[in-house]
C-alpha cells in the first residue's frame, strides 16, 4: 500500500486538514498512522519550501497536542517558520513556539530578535502573535531584551494591542522585577481608561498583582473604588472585588470604606457569580462589618436552600469560610448543613462534615457525634471514613480538648471499631494507647472496651482492625490490675483465630498473655503470704476490686491454658512469636511445679514468688508518653563537640586509608573522595583487624592510629572494642553514659505540666510540653522581594509626580533613562541621549530612591 | 494563577482541545489530562459543577458530546469560570454557527485564536463576543 501511493505522497503534501480525516477513519491502528504521519513530517519539515515546512509544523502541533508526540525536536524549524513574512507562516510558528517551548528549549535565544521585529511591526496582528508569544513562553532574558517594546506598546493607540500589552506586563513583572520601573507608569495610566476592553485587561492583571503583594498596591486603592462604584461590568467588578478583599486585609480602614458599595451590589445584582463574590469578599476580609456580614449571611442561607446544587456547595464553602471567627452563621444553619450529609454529591457532603466539625465543642461533642454514626452506618466507604477521621482528628484535637467524659469517648472508639467500612484502625489503636496512657482514670473503662474488643472472633478475620486489636491487647496486658476477669483475657489473646493476625500484632497479644500471668500469680501468691507484701499493697490500691480469692485450682488452670495455647507458637515461622512464646513457655517451666510445691510447703519465700516478684517488678513501671522533641531537651553536657560536617575527618582519615584500600582491593567501588562513613567503617574494620591479629600492619601505623584516636576519639563509631580503651577515648562513651534514658526525662518533665482537675471532674490528661506536633519551619519567600520593593519605588515617583505637574514626555524620558541606566548596558541609541544627562538622571534617581525609603500609604481615603 | 489550564474532552475521554497556561511536560500532561478525564467523567449530572484536584479546582460542564474543563487556583470564583465557559461556547457558536464537536476537530485554530483573544497569562481579559470575534474575522479576510 505505501509503495503505490508514494508517488502522490511525495507530490502532494498533505494537509492538516487530511491528517485529521486520515485520524479519524482509522478505528484501530491510530498509533500505526500517527507514526507513519511523524515521518512524513520529519521529511517534509527539513524542505527549503517555507510553505511545505509550515504546514508540516502545523501538522506536528496538532499531532503533539492531542496525541502526545513530542515536539521539542522540531524547535529549530520553528525559529525559520516564524521568520517568513507571510502572515499565516508566521501563526502556525508562533503557534508551534507557543506550545512547544519552555525555559529549557536550547535553540530559544534565537526567537528575541524576530520577536523584537515582530513587536516592532506596523501590523497589529502580527504585534498581537508576538505578544500572546510572549506571554506563554517569556524566560528572564526574554523579558528583560523586550521590555521596552512593551513599555511602547503599552502607549500604543491601537487597542487590541495596547490590551495584549497589559495582558503581557504580568509574565515580564513575574521573570524581570526591573521592568516594573519602565512600564508601571503606563500601566497605572491605563486603570483611567475609558476603554472598557483596556480597563478589563488592567483590572485583571492588578487583580493578579494585588494576590502576591497587596501591600504594594494600596495608593491605588481610589481608583479602584471608582471603578467598584461606576462599573456595570460584572467581570470586572469580580476582579475589583478580589482586590479589595486582599486590600482591606491590610488596611483595615478601606474595609469600613468599601462596605457599603459591596452592600449595594449584593442587594442590587442579579448575577450569581458577583454575588459569590461578594460574599466570599465580605465573609474573608470584611468580617468586621456588621451590617455586611448580616447580607451576607442572609444570602448564603439563600444559596444553601436553593436547589441547584452549584449554589448549595458554594453557600457551604462560604459558610465554611465564616466559620473561625463567626460560628454564630454556621450555627443558624445548622440543619441545612445536616441535611447536606445526605445529599448526593460527594463534594456537598464532604463540605457539611467539615462545617459541622467547626462546631464542635465540649456540650455537643456526643450529639453530633451520634449523629455522624448514623450517617457514617449508611454511607459509602469513602464518606464513611471521612467521618470517623474528622472525628478522630477533632477529638484528639490539643490532647482531647474538648473530651470531658473519657469513658464515652472510649466506647465511642470501640463502636467505630465496629462499623464495617471502618479503615481507620491505625488512628484508633493510636488513640486507645494514648489515651491509656495519659489519662490515669480511664483505664478501667479502656480495659472493658478491650476486653469486649479481644473476646470477639469475629474482629479479628478483619485485616483493618489489627491495629486496634493490637492496642487492646497491649491495654489488657499494660493495665491488667483493672480487669476483673483476667482468665478471660488471656483466654480471648490466645483464641484460635489469632492465628489470622500478623506476627507483630500476635508478638504483642503473646506479651501481654505473659503480664497477665505474672499478674495472676502474684496475686496468687500474695494471698498466699501471711505478710502483707508489697505486691498486695500495689495491687490493692492501684485500682478496682482485686483479684480476691484466687485459688489454686485456678491458678493451674491458667497456667495449663496458657501452657497448652503457646506450645503449638513455639514452632513457627516468625521468629518474634517463637521467641516470646517460648519465654513465656520458660516461665511457665521454671514455677509451675513450685506453685504445686506451695499448697504442700507453707514456706514464706520460694523461688517461685520471688521470681514472680521480680517480673512483676518488671511490669510495674509505667509507661509514659514522651514528646518527639525529648532528645533535644537534653541538655549538651560540657565538652562535648557536635560538629556539623565530619569533613575535617576527611583529611585525618586519607592518610589511613591506603593500607585498608590496598587490602581490600576488590572492592573498587570507592575512591579517595569517598565519604566519610565508609572511612569510618574502614577503620573499624583495620582496627578489629588490628586488635585480633598483631602482623597486619606494622607498628607504626599501629601506634598513629591509636594517637589519632586519643585526638579524634569523639569521631569514631563505638564498637565493643572501644569499651575497652574507655580511658583512652575521653569524650566519646562518658557522654553516652551520660545520657539519662528518655522515659525517666519524661516523668520529670510532665509531672510538673499536669493539667490540674476541673471543678466538672474531668479527669486528668498528661500534657506534654510543646505539644506532640513536630515544629514546622515558616516558609520564606524571597521571590517578591524585588518586584515589591521595585513597584513600592515607582508609586512613590508616582506620588511626588502628582504634587510637580510637570509634562508627560520629560517623565517618559526620565524614567526610560532611569531603566536603562539601572538595567544593563544596552547599546541603543536614545532618542534625546546625551552622556550627560545620563550622569544626572542617576544622580537624581539615587536621591528619589533614598528618599522612598520610610514608605508611608498617604491616606487618599479618609 | 487564575486559570491553569482549558481542556475540552469528549465523552470516550478523547481530547479535542489542550491549552495550558504554565509549563508541564508531556507525561505530566498526559497523566493529568487522564486523571481529570476519569474524575469529571465518572460523576452524574446530579453533581456539582467543580471538583477539588491536588491544589487546584476543576470547574466543568458539559455541553452535548463534550466536557469543558478548567483548572484554576483555589481562590477562583467558580461560579464566573463558569460563565467563562458559557461565553466560550457561545462564541464558538456565533463563529461556526451551531458548533459541534466536528467543527472543533477541523479548525482546531480557530478556537485556540478564540481562547487567546479572551485568555492571557490565565487571566480573563476579554468578555464580549464581539470583541473576541472581531479580529479573527478580520485576520482572516486579510489573509
Amino acid at each position: 500500500m505505501a509503495s503505490s501511493n508514494s508517488l502522490m505522497d511525495n507530490l502532494f503534501q498533505r494537509s492538516l486538514e487530511d491528517l485529521i480525516k486520515g485520524l479519524r477513519l482509522q478505528l484501530l491502528g491510530e498509533s500505526f498512522f500517527i507514526s507513519k504521519s511523524l515521518e512524513e513530517i520529519r521529511r517534509e519539515i527539513k524542505s527549503t519550501d517555507l510553505s511545505t515546512k509550515s504546514i508540516a509544523l502545523q501538522k506536528l502541533s496538532y499531532l503533539a497536542a492531542l496525541h502526545g508526540v513530542d515536539m521539542s525536536w522540531a524547535a529549530f524549524h520553528a525559529v525559520e517558520v516564524v521568520s517568513s513574512s507571510r502572515f499565516s507562516d508566521k501563526r502556525i510558528g508562533y503557534h508551534a513556539i507557543t506550545q512547544s517551548f519552555n525555559d529549557q528549549t536550547p535553540v530559544l535565544l534565537l526567537i528575541t530578535n524576530q520577536l523584537r521585529k515582530d513587536l516592532n511591526s506596523s501590523n497589529e496582528y502580527e504585534v498581537s502573535l508576538a505578544l500572546e508569544c510572549l506571554s506563554r513562553i517569556g524566560t528572564d532574558d526574554l523579558a528583560r531584551d523586550l521590555t521596552s517594546e512593551v513599555f511602547t506598546l503599552l502607549g500604543s493607540s491601537k487597542v487590541l494591542v495596547r490590551k495584549k500589552a497589559i495582558g503581557v506586563v504580568l509574565r515580564v513583572f513575574d521573570k524581570y522585577p526591573d521592568a516594573v520601573k519602565v512600564c508601571f507608569k503606563r500601566l497605572v495610566e491605563n486603570l483611567e481608561s475609558s476603554d472598557p476592553q483596556i480597563l478589563s485587561a488592567v483590572v485583571g492583571v492588578f487583580c493578579e498583582l494585588t494576590t502576591k503583594e497587596p501591600r504594594s498596591y494600596l495608593p491605588l486603592a481610589p481608583e479602584f473604588y471608582k471603578i467598584l462604584v461606576d462599573s456595570r461590568n460584572n467581570w470586572d467588578l469580580i476582579k475589583v472585588l478580589k482586590i479589595f478583599a486582599k486590600l482591606a486585609l491590610v488596611e483595615p480602614r478601606l474595609a469600613k470604606k468599601v462596605a457599603d458599595p459591596i452592600c449595594e451590589l449584593m442587594r442590587r445584582t442579579v448575577g450569581k457569580s458577583l454575588l459569590f463574590e461578594c460574599i466570599r469578599t465580605v465573609v474573608s476580609s470584611l468580617s468586621d462589618q456588621e451590617t455586611a456580614l448580616k447580607l451576607a449571611v442572609a444570602k448564603i442561607r439563600e444559596f444553601l436552600v436553593d436547589d441547584d446544587r452549584n449554589l448549595k456547595y458554594l453557600g457551604l464553602h462560604a459558610l465554611s469560610i465564616a466559620a473561625p471567627k463567626h460560628l454564630w452563621a454556621v450555627l443558624e444553619n445548622k440543619e441545612a448543613v445536616v441535611k447536606a450529609l445526605s445529599d448526593e454529591d460527594p463534594n456537598v457532603k464532604l463540605e457539611a462534615l467539615h462545617l459541622l466539625m467547626s462546631m464542635v465543642n465540649e456540650d455537643n461533642v456526643s450529639e453530633i457525634s451520634r449523629i455522624l454514626m448514623n450517617y457514617a452506618l449508611k454511607s459509602d466507604p469513602f464518606f464513611c471514613n471521612e467521618i470517623i477521621a474528622s472525628i478522630l482528628l477533632a477529638c484528639s484535637r490539643n490532647s482531647y480538648e474538648i473530651i470531658v467524659d473519657f469513658d464515652w469517648y472510649l466506647s465511642l472508639l470501640g463502636e467505630m471499631a465496629r462499623i464495617p467500612h471502618c479503615q481507620r484502625g491505625q488512628e484508633i489503636g493510636h488513640q486507645l494507647i494514648d489515651i491509656g496512657t495519659r489519662v490515669k482514670d480511664a483505664r478501667l473503662e479502656l480495659v472493658r472496651v478491650s476486653r469486649a474488643l479481644l473476646i470477639d472472633p469475629a474482629l479479628l478475620g478483619n485485616q483493618f482492625l489489627h491495629p486496634i486489636l493490637s492496642a487492646a491487647s497491649w491495654a489488657s496486658g499494660e493495665y491488667v490490675e483493672f480487669s476483673k476477669t483476667p482468665y478471660e483475657i488471656a483466654e480471648a489473646l490466645l483464641q484460635p483465630r489469632t492465628s489470622l493476625l500478623a506476627p507483630s500484632v500476635r508478638a504483642i497479644y503473646i506479651h501481654s498473655t505473659f503480664k497477665v500471668l505474672v499478674f495472676s500469680l502474684a496475686v496468687y501468691f500474695s494471698a498466699q503470704e501471711p505478710i502483707s507484701s508489697p505486691l498486695v499493697e500495689e495491687s490493692t490500691s492501684s485500682g478496682s476490686s482485686p483479684v480476691n480469692g484466687i485459688t489454686h485450682k485456678s491458678i493451674s488452670s491458667l497456667v495449663n491454658m496458657i501452657e497448652i495455647g503457646l506450645c503449638s507458637l513455639s514452632g513457627t515461622l516468625d521468629v518474634e512469636v517463637q521467641e516470646r512464646a517460648k519465654n513465656v513457655l520458660g516461665f511457665i517451666g521454671m514455677i509451675k511445679h513450685k506453685i504445686a510445691e506451695k499448697v504442700t510447703t507453707q514456706e514464706s519465700e520460694t523461688e517461685a514468688s520471688r521470681a514472680v516478684a521480680f517480673m512483676e517488678d518488671v511490669f510495674s513501671e509505667e509507661l509514659g508518653p514522651v514528646t518527639s522533641t525529648a532528645q533535644e531537651k537534653v541538655p549538651l553536657p560540657d565538652g562535648l563537640e557536635l560538629k556539623e560536617s565530619l569533613e575535617d575527618l576527611q583529611e585525618f582519615c586519607g592518610e589511613f586509608l591506603k593500607p585498608v584500600v590496598d587490602s581490600n582491593s576488590n572492592s573498587n567501588s570507592f575512591s579517595s573522595s569517598e565519604n566519610i562513613s565508609f572511612s569510618v567503617a574502614k577503620l573499624r574494620i583495620s582496627d578489629q583487624k588490628e586488635a585480633s591479629s598483631s602482623s597486619s600492619h606494622p607498628p607504626e601505623s599501629a601506634s598513629l592510629l591509636a594517637e589519632h584516636r586519643k585526638r579524634h576519639g569523639l569521631y569514631y563509631l563505638s564498637s565493643q572494642k572501644n569499651d575497652d580503651h574507655n580511658d583512652n577515648n575521653g569524650d566519646n562513651n562518658n557522654t553516652l553514659n551520660e545520657y539519662p534514658p528518655a522515659n525517666e526525662i519524661s516523668v520529670d518533665s510532665f509531672n510538673t505540666k499536669k493539667k490540674m482537675n476541673q471543678s466538672k471532674q474531668r479527669p486528668v490528661v498528661v500534657q506534654l510540653d510543646e505539644g506532640d506536633g513536630l515544629k514546622t519551619k515558616p516558609d520564606a519567600s524571597n521571590n517578591d522581594e524585588p518586584l515589591s520593593r521595585a513597584i513600592q519605588t515607582a508609586l512613590m515617583g508616582k506620588g511626588k509626580e502628582k504634587e510637580r505637574e510637570k509634562d508627560n514626555h520629560e517623565r517618559d524620558l526620565d524614567s526610560r533613562i532611569k531603566g536603562r541606566s539601572s538595567g544593563r548596558e544596552k547599546k541603543t541609541k536614545k532618542k534625546n541621549g546625551e552622556k550627560s544627562s545620563k550622569h544626572r538622571s542617576r544622580r537624581r534617581s539615587d536621591k528619589e530612591s533614598s528618599a522612598a525609603e520610610p514608605v508611608e500609604i498617604p491616606d487618599f481615603l479618609l | 494563577m487564575g486559570i491553569r489550564f482549558i481542556l475540552m474532552v469528549n465523552k470516550q475521554g478523547q481530547t479535542r482541545l489542550a491549552q495550558y497556561y504554565e509549563w508541564l511536560t508531556l507525561e505530566e500532561r498526559r497523566a493529568l489530562e487522564g486523571e481529570i478525564v476519569r474524575k469529571c467523567l465518572a460523576r452524574n449530572d446530579q453533581q456539582c459543577s467543580f471538583v477539588e484536584h491536588r491544589n487546584y479546582k476543576i470547574v466543568y460542564r458539559r455541553y452535548a458530546s463534550l466536557f469543558f474543563m478548567v483548572g484554576v487556583d483555589d481562590d477562583e470564583n467558580e461560579l464566573a469560570i463558569l460563565e467563562f465557559i458559557h461565553l466560550l461556547v457561545e462564541t464558538m457558536d456565533k463563529h461556526f454557527g451551531n458548533v459541534c464537536e466536528l467543527d472543533i476537530m477541523f479548525h482546531l485554530e480557530k478556537a485556540h485564536f478564540m481562547l487567546e483573544e479572551m485568555v492571557m497569562n490565565g487571566c480573563i481579559v476579554e468578555t464580549s463576543k464581539a470583541n473576541i470575534l472581531s479580529p479573527i474575522q478580520l485576520m482572516d479576510k486579510a489573509h
